[in-house]
């Protein structure tokens, strides 16, 4: 369980957040939606602390972040990012996803078969069981994107924190991870800019705009034209299909 | 094996079964000392060993020192000297041989001023590179060519300034590197700072994995990489401070046996550490055996050895770099 209230995040001399809040919610997916620009990244790096704010509390399980050890932090919370590139090293996926396990051992622990086993599940979740072999440079955006989901479910974290993880996923793929995310019944706080599959797949969304948590509560109340059109300036339509609504977007008709 | 025939290579040839006889003789008081020479029992015994097993240790640091920094700083081509780490060492030992500072350390003076200097520049480099408590890859090695540039312009300065050729000499021998100094007394503090030093980076082996996987991974996975650093830093000074002061600057050594252990057992540092130390070793070993018999009797500086062979391995390694990119 994280909670963050009252942030203020400065950088150099950007405003990046005044007075956001935030909150896991028990086996819930919360969406965090806005704008480019409006804090989204920004307020989720203040979640796993990497960045501090300026100020604000944030507590996981009612601790202040700014007391625990990098490590503690990483046992609570497992982080997809948005921009964890292929730099670095070349390893294999299988060793990409085990190195996750790092936080369940000390230094001079070897893995156990837990660990490996933990990664063959991770894997086999993400439908990605058959590139355990494969090196970690040579995957196309959406495979990346999938073992860095798979390193997430295999770190067993009880909070995950996914910054835009459809992201070079494919129609079908979006779906099939942002329905593993439920499925996984974890607390957990997603990234997206794609309404459709927030108002689909979140229980409870946060939308953000310049820094600030200006709506927030279940899908179908902040998805409304009178919430939407003054955050990101174009006009919203709402269709109803089956169970589930869908958007349509367009410019503001002046 | 290597080990053996090595020891008994030099202006003064010993046949292995000789040596072999030799050192289980002083270790364990087997075989009958009149068998073979006086002078061969010295030579093995009082030089060539100490002096194989200095290389053996300060060769083994240098290339887990190389891992390490290659690491630290994300950058293929980091080794220990792009640290400044080498050039603070030899400014330190410059001033001692030139200018006597430090006199009151004693007999070993020398290498205790290299030993102080190689702290020093560190500490230098890292109040340059910290940014808001963080050390970033980069700034470090921006830093670390930085206060390398500078160091080397003061030792070049100690030398004009104190006008004793002699003096010169003995320093240009300091900064080229040579193992002619081993002996039996020094050998227990080289082993033990440099092997506590190793031992602790094998220790951190998955942080090493981490950090170089890049710093929002190593966080993820709960290692802090500013703080990791930090650590892993000191603990390479504290090897390259033995090596230098020990041994003199030998360079290469670091940069070349992590990429070759890199060619043949992969990037994961539960086996690229070991096996660095291993081809560091060799190739030290190997390259002051090359400095002993190339020119008979005078000696090679070890430096020019390991930057001869050292030199086309780094040639090789950019264009393998350039080809991929
Ligand atoms: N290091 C920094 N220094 C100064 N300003 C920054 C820094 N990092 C981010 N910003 C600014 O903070 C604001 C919020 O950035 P952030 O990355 O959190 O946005 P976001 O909502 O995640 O956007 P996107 O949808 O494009 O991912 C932006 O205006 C950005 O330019
Ligand atoms: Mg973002």
């Amino acid at each position: 369980m994280i909670t963050a209230t009252g942030i203020d995040l400065r950088l150099g001399a950007v405003d990046v957040l005044s007075g956001a809040q935030l909150s896991t919610r028990p086996g819930q997916v919360v969406g965090l939606i806005g704008p480019n620009g409006s804090g989204k990244s920004s307020l989720l790096r203040c979640l796993y602390g990497m960045l501090r704010p300026n100020r604000g509390a944030v507590l996981i399980d009612d601790a202040a972040i700014g007391s625990m050890s990098q490590r503690s932090i990483a046992r609570a919370v497992a982080v997809v990012t948005q921009d964890a590139s292929a730099e670095g090293i070349d390893i294999s996926v299988g060793e990409f996803v085990l190195l996750g396990r790092h936080v369940h051992r000390s230094d001079y622990q070897g893995f156990t078969d837990d660990d490996r086993k933990a990664v063959l599940d991770g894997l086999d979740m993400v439908d990605m069981s058959s590139f355990a072999d494969r090196s970690i440079h040579n995957l196309s955006g959406g495979e990346r994107q999938r073992v860095l989901i798979a390193r997430c479910i295999a770190q067993q974290s009880p909070v995950i924190l996914l910054d835009e993880p459809t992201n070079h996923l494919d129609v079908r793929y979006q779906h099939e991870v942002l329905a593993l995310v439920r499925r996984l019944k974890i607390d957990s706080i997603v990234v997206l800019h794609d309404l459709n599959l927030a108002s689909r797949y979140c229980d409870h969304l946060a939308l953000l705009d310049h820094g600030r948590v200006v709506a927030q509560g279940r899908p179908d109340d902040v998805l409304q034209s009178e919430v939407l059109e003054p955050v990101y300036g174009i006009e919203v339509r709402r269709l109803a299909d089956g169970p589930h609504s869908h958007f349509a977007f367009g410019p503001l008709s002046t | 094996m290597s080990v053996v025939v090595a020891i008994g290579l030099g202006p003064v040839g010993v046949a292995p079964p000789t040596v072999l006889k030799i050192i289980g003789h002083h270790m364990m008081g087997l075989f009958d000392a009149e068998s073979w020479a006086r002078t061969d029992d010295a030579i093995i015994w009082e030089v060539r060993l100490p002096r194989v097993l200095l290389g053996a240790i300060v060769g083994a640091a240098l290339g887990v020192v190389g891992v390490t920094l290659q690491a630290l700083v994300r950058n293929p081509l980091a080794e220990p000297y792009i640290l400044g780490v080498s050039s603070g060492a030899s400014a330190g030992a410059a001033a001692a041989i030139l200018f006597g500072v430090g006199s009151w350390l004693g007999r070993e003076s020398v290498s205790l001023m290299a030993f102080f200097g190689a702290l020093g520049a560190l500490a230098l480099v890292l109040a340059l590179a910290r940014s808001s408590g963080r050390i970033t890859p980069s700034r470090m090695l921006v830093a670390g060519v930085a206060v390398s540039y500078l160091l080397s312009a003061v030792t070049s300065l100690l030398i004009l300034f104190a006008e004793s050729a002699e003096g010169a000499r003995a320093v240009m021998f300091w900064l080229l590197g040579s193992l002619a100094n081993a002996d039996w007394s020094t050998l227990p503090i080289g082993y033990l700072g440099m092997g506590a030093g190793m031992i602790l980076v094998f220790w951190w082996r998955r942080r090493l994995d981490l950090l170089a996987l890049g710093d929002e991974t190593a966080m993820a996975s709960g290692v802090d990489p500013g703080r990791t650093r930090l650590q892993l830093v000191v603990v390479v000074a504290m090897c390259v401070g033995f090596a230098v002061s020990l041994s003199g600057g030998i360079g290469f050594v670091g940069l070349a046996a992590p990429h070759i252990a890199r060619r043949i057992i992969g990037p994961i540092h539960r086996h690229l550490i070991p096996a660095s130390a291993a081809l560091g070793a060799l190739m030290l070993v190997w390259a002051d055996v090359a400095a002993r018999m190339v020119l008979q009797p005078r000696e090679l500086p070890i430096g020019v050895v390991t930057g001869v062979l050292g030199a086309p391995v780094l040639v090789a390694l950019v264009r393998k770099l350039s080809h991929n990119s």
